[in-house]
């Protein structure tokens, strides 16, 4: 079956996430992998979004993080502030999604600026809720087209922390999450190694090592085995199509 | 005591040129009414803080209200860009001061629960720290990591939109209830706009669903589509096609003074904003109801 290149990471995206999780999901397609977990292998994935929804089912697309689709029929719904205090820095969140214009070498994300913050050659929109929800949650997963651009050698500015400037970095600084787990492209996925540096560890079918390395501004490294991931299936595309993006806005 | 007030009476006396104004709503309820009579007032050099700027602002800014912004995410919330804000921002044009939503509703709670200041865990992401001199650490008197504080924000003015409220306007809020209840208790003055104005009796019904005590307010406004483009839970629903066109029109200068002069300063109030909107519209935003099931205090 044929598919996009978004397609291909809400897909992957969702299959990292396990039933049970309690995740704390971003708009756009983080929502749709998750929505789309939910709706496979993960039927007990908690859903928390930043505006102070807990256990929200929503029965259609949400454009923004503070849909009313996601209060009704959701569990609770609390305060800003309780969501994140609560919930993401008391340790309640298993998994996080982030994404931002730049990720670097060790996963560090900018979402603030390009150029220096005080006279910006672009102006972003800036942390919203990922600077605690990188150092907080237990896992983070980001999704991002696979650019040059996007991954540099190092960020611009350190919108939301990653291991820093390698691993041990996070645990010196007292930070309960592990850290990004994985970096879903629509070339493959990249993990860290024992560093805390991201290296390729999946292609997705027909993409081939140098391809990933081309696209990226550090001299990337590949994992002894790389694993090559199984396409979107039927199910998985039909659900994305049919029930959650019927209009295809993210297709 | 009653304190209902019009709109346009409730701006006239508690926001001043210069005031800090805090537009409360995290999405939701986000009083676009007030905003607009602000523009249509002509106050300036106002610090507009909000975490999420969101068309409210970018609309303000373009109307030349503001000297200073204070935000946590600076975006047209699933579209993209503020266009007016992002481009101010980049020329110089006007002062911000940014944190992350934590940082920013910290302050808030600060402020609301009389604070000098508040702690929160590291993140280890410190180049916002460094850049914005309000993020500063202090040791754990009880020995474990240092921890970074925040000051408290105190604005001059709380604008807060809700579903229901009396006339000395104790107020019920329901859906996403974003940082009201914070920046109503940090503000010096608190302006409630109301889709309905009720009586004590139905505030009494349910004291669990009121966030806001009537002492702590100075206006009640009952205005009825108050938040449209955004939204109140149960009245209307947010006009996604709004945010969708507002990122073209943004792009064009010619088009967002047109819009202001058509739609802010061509109207005299938020009721002739909502008829002109028209039929289509209505009806676009109209909700189905979904009732809660009915809860029992029992009779003492």
């Amino acid at each position: 079956m044929e598919y996009t290149a978004n397609e291909l990471m809400i897909v992957n995206a969702a299959r990292l996430l396990r039933d049970g999780d309690t995740v704390f999901v971003g708009v756009g397609v983080p929502n749709l992998a998750c929505n789309l977990a939910r709706r496979t292998h993960a039927p007990n994935l908690l859903m928390i979004y930043e505006a102070g929804v807990v256990g929200a089912r929503p029965a259609r697309l949400p454009l923004s993080i503070g849909d009313p689709t996601l209060v009704s029929g959701s569990a609770l719904v609390c305060s800003m502030y309780d969501i994140f205090s609560l919930y993401l820095q008391r340790g309640n969140v298993d998994v996080g999604f982030l994404g931002g214009a730049q990720i670097d070498k060790y996963g560090n994300i900018n979402a603030t600026v390009i150029g220096p913050y005080d006279h910006p050659k672009v102006r972003l929109p800036g942390s919203g809720g990922s600077m605690e929800i990188a150092a907080w949650a237990n896992r983070c997963y980001i999704m991002t087209p696979h650019q040059k651009r996007r991954f540099p050698e190092r960020v611009d500015f350190c919108t939301s922390a990653g291991f820093i400037h390698g691993q041990g970095e996070r645990q010196a600084a007292g930070l309960r999450g592990k850290g990004p787990q994985a970096i879903v492209t629509d070339l493959g996925i990249m993990e860290p190694d024992g560093t805390g540096e991201l290296i390729i560890t999946a292609l997705h079918p027909g993409i081939q090592v140098q391809q990933m390395k081309d696209n990226t501004g550090w001299d990337l490294k590949a994992a002894s085995e790389i694993r090559v991931t199984e396409p979107p299936d039927e199910n998985e595309l039909r659900i994305l199509r049919e029930e959650l993006d019927p209009q295809g806005i993210y297709r | 005591m009653t304190k209902l007030m019009s709109l346009q009476d409730a701006i006239r006396k508690y926001v001043k040129d210069g005031d800090c104004v805090y537009a409360a709503g995290f999405t939701h309820l986000i009083p676009f009414a007030a905003g607009h009579e602000i523009i249509r007032q002509g106050l300036k050099d106002l610090t507009l803080a909000r975490a999420t700027p969101d068309l409210i602002y970018d609309q303000m800014v373009a109307a030349g209200c503001a000297r200073k912004v204070i935000f946590s995410y600076l975006g047209n919330p699933g579209v993209g860009s503020l266009r007016i804000l992002r481009a101010a921002i980049e020329s110089g044009a006007l002062e911000f001061e940014e944190y992350s939503h934590f940082g920013m509703i910290s302050r808030l709670q600060a402020g609301a629960a009389g604070l000098p200041f508040i702690p929160m865990n590291q993140t280890a992401a410190c180049d916002l720290e460094k850049s914005n001199p309000n993020y500063r650490r202090v040791s754990d008197p009880y020995g474990g990591k240092d921890v970074v504080v925040l000051p408290p924000l105190h604005p001059d003015v709380a604008i807060v939109h809700v579903q229901r409220a009396n006339e000395e306007g104790y107020s019920h809020i329901w859906g996403i209830l974003g940082e009201q209840k914070e920046a109503a208790f940090a503000a010096k003055h608190v302006i409630i706009t109301a889709e309905e104005i009720v009586a004590d009796d139905i505030i009494r019904s349910d004291p669990n669903r009121t966030l806001i005590p009537g002492f702590i307010v100075d206006a009640v406004c009952e205005v009825p589509h108050c938040s449209h483009p955004s939204y109140t839970q149960g009245y209307y629903d947010r006009d996604n096609n709004f945010y969708l066109a507002w990122d073209k029109k943004s792009e064009n200068q010619d088009e967002v003074k047109q819009y202001l002069d058509e739609w802010i300063y061509g109207v005299k109030d938020r009721q002739q904003y909502w008829e002109k909107l028209g039929k289509d519209v209505h009806d676009r935003l109209k909700v189905k109801p979904r009732l809660s099931y009915p809860v029992d205090y029992g009779a003492y």
